[in-house]
């Protein structure tokens, strides 16, 4: 499969998760009784998501050029599944540090925090990889020259997961009763934590 | 413990939690005055169609004697679906039980048998000491950050008391919850306004200053609490204060409007010293700070001073002992415990700030000693006191002790335990279920009533 599609499938997973986002979005602008300020939401929401993920891409790209890749694999392999395991054992002991009254940099805050302590972008690196760290006969492999690649990268993904999240949003804030989420709201920490321990174990294996 | 799907008992809002099926179990703290015995959890038939309806159908019995179990909640509720922490996958299963006299915490397990609940965890005192700082625990409250848990003393019983958390899986005890308190000392009550990421806590006072009764010269100087503090729920950091005066003692039981856009909320004041009055107050936004104002005074009623008891015999009334409020899940009604005069009243409160009220009954009392038809004792001593509303707002229970050791300042015939329940009127207007009254076995009495699934002081939310 194409990279690419992966990358924007991952963020149409991560988009369709709740907890990234979409909902908040939605509870906000419930609060607010504005429309406005669901789809104003939504920017800081992909924004800090993004983030969270550049911040992985980059240091697997610098780490990765001074570093073998097998090895770069196995490490981020093993960060994988320590992390599947923290986010099974610890995902619910956590502070909260942002509530229904925030403003938008808070937003883009708690985004980035449930992106990073979720290992939103960790999911990538198996994608990333390949893409960033691919030395062709035309160019030798060096950050910089990584560099447009891994932002187109990062740009897919968040397109792809800021497409889901606004869909989502829009339908339940105009159409749907949050009742829907009583049963429909499922455990997606238990398929993150498997989604993470895959990906941990494709790069390891 | 994780699910599937959400436990089907948590609602994202509380207008959807108002159609919740009815309760067919209530659990109620039980405890031994003498401390002799030990203090127990009894489970209550609440379902009309069941052959053993108002009947005590299961019991769990601490391990030890003298607990004081007083208050009490569940470690996980609707607030788990909040969009800024969720945790829709947890289980309400676990009763969180602590003993507000030996500050041993009590964790137990519903879910098998909801009629024979386990004790699965009982956290001692000194792991609560040096992990939290805290003792004499009260009230428990599961939200963002996991089961809150209120204390009235810390560690050496003295002030300040506070707030601690709890891990709602493990059950492990986290560490204290603020970080700036500010001026709070005295500690009661908390809650807080989801939507408006506040916390409000309220004042009784130390535990030397309560755990062998209320003490006149203490009450009288007004250094009982009269204050509640607004805080800052994320960055657990104090706000705010508001002083109700020198001539308001106790402010107690705290009920923030369920709906989270609702910046407001009701107290209860238990005396005044002007005039033994109790008062409501409303806690509101105003601007950029918070305001209470009271919205409602219930007077003291004169009564012969032979039939009082001593505290009561130079005022010549009695006090109407405002102990507990509680408020239906669409905001609407407000249940007033008046303790001392024994009527529960019904108001309405959807303005806020123009209560109306809408009902009225009489049972116990400290001079009245009214009946119920269910009761083969004609005079029923001990006043309405803990009350808990169904989630449809159609049913009403409540018992009738304060606490171990003021009962007998008040009652000093002693209190015979009773629990009772109201059928509400479409718009408003209370009864007695004739067939619903529980007389207490002897030996214990009855405090704070939990109904299975969730009731109106239980569950707070994020969505309208």
């Amino acid at each position: 499969m194409s990279p690419w599609l992966v990358l924007a499938g991952l963020g149409a997973f991560h988009g369709l998760n709740p907890a990234m986002g979409w909902l908040f979005a939605v509870a906000l602008g419930m609060h607010r009784k504005s429309r406005r300020v669901v789809w104003l939401s939504l920017v800081p929401i992909a924004l800090g998501h993004a983030a969270s993920i550049a911040a992985v891409v980059f240091a697997v790209v610098a780490i990765g050029t001074v570093v073998d890749q097998r090895l770069l694999e196995v490490m981020a392999g093993a960060l994988l599944l320590s992390w599947a395991a923290y986010h099974a054992l610890y995902g619910h002991r956590h502070r909260v540090r942002v509530g229904m009254q925030t403003g938008l940099a808070g937003l883009s805050l708690w985004s980035f925090l449930m992106a990073t302590s979720h290992g939103a972008g960790l999911m990538l690196v198996p994608v990333i990889i390949p893409l960033c760290l691919a030395s062709t006969p035309a160019r030798e492999l060096t950050a910089e020259g990584s560099l447009p690649v891994a932002l187109a990268a990062i740009g897919v993904h968040m397109v792809a997961m800021l497409g889901v999240t606004a869909t989502i949003a829009t339908i339940v804030f105009e159409w749907l009763d949050l009742g829907f989420l009583r049963r429909g709201w499922i455990n997606f920490d238990t398929l993150w934590t498997g989604a993470l321990a895959i990906t941990g174990l494709i790069l390891i294996i | 413990m994780a699910t599937w799907q959400p436990d089907p008992s948590f609602y994202p809002s509380p207008r959807m939690a108002a159609k919740a099926p009815a309760e067919s179990l209530a659990y109620v703290a039980s405890f031994d005055p003498d401390r002799q015995k030990p203090d127990a959890i009894a489970v209550i038939d609440v379902d009309a169609k069941s052959p053993t309806y108002s009947q005590i159908v299961g019991r769990v019995d601490m391990p030890n004697a003298g607990d004081e179990l007083h208050h009490f909640g569940w470690n996980a509720c609707s607030s788990c679906l909040c969009p800024n922490a969720p945790h829709p996958h947890m289980e309400r299963r676990y009763l969180v039980v602590p003993g507000l006299r030996s500050s041993r915490l009590h964790i137990i397990d519903t879910k098998p048998d909801p009629k024979n609940p386990k004790i699965v965890k009982v956290i001692e005192p000194e792991e609560i000491a040096e992990k939290a700082g805290y003792t004499r625990l009260h009230t428990i409250h599961c939200g963002p950050e996991g089961i809150y848990v209120n204390a009235l003393g810390n560690a050496e019983g003295k002030a300040p008391g506070g707030i601690f958390l709890l891990d709602p899986e493990s059950f492990d005890v986290m560490g204290q919850w603020e970080m700036d308190r500010g001026p709070q000392q005295l500690a009661y009550d908390f809650w807080w306004h989801l939507g408006h990421d506040t916390m409000v806590t309220s004042e009784w006072g130390t535990p030397d200053t309560f755990e062998n009764g209320l003490v006149p010269e203490i009450l009288l100087n007004s250094k009982y609490g009269r204050r509640l503090h607004f805080w800052d729920l994320h960055k657990r950091k104090h706000l705010q204060e508001i002083d109700f005066g020198e001539e308001h003692q106790l402010v107690f039981e705290l009920r923030p409007a369920h709906d989270p856009t609702k910046a407001y909320g009701f107290v209860g004041c238990v005396i005044s010293l002007k005039d033994l009055s109790a008062s409501i107050w409303t806690w509101y936004r105003d601007g950029d700070k918070w305001a209470a104002k009271k919205v409602i005074e219930i007077p003291a009623e004169p009564a012969d001073p032979d039939v009082l008891p001593p505290v009561l015999q130079g005022f010549k009334a009695v006090a109407p002992l405002v102990t507990d409020i509680d408020l239906s899940m669409d905001d609407r009604f407000l249940y007033i415990s008046c303790w001392g005069t024994g009527d529960m009243i019904q108001y309405d409160v959807s303005d806020p700030f123009n209560p109306k009220e809408t009902g009225r009954v009489r049972i116990g009392g400290i001079v009245s000693r009214a009946s119920h038809p269910g009761a083969k004792n004609g005079a029923l001593n001990g006043g309405p006191q803990m009350v808990e509303i169904s989630r449809d707002g159609k049913r009403v229970y409540f018992t009738n002790s304060l606490y171990g050791s003021i009962d007998p300042q008040f009652y000093p015939d002693g209190i015979d335990g009773w629990m009772v329940k109201l059928d509400v009127g479409e718009n408003g207007g209370i009864a007695f279920d004739e067939k619903f009254f529980v007389d207490w076995p002897k030996g214990h009495r009855p405090h704070q009533v939990r109904l299975q699934g969730g009731d109106c002081s239980s569950d707070s939310y994020c969505y309208p």
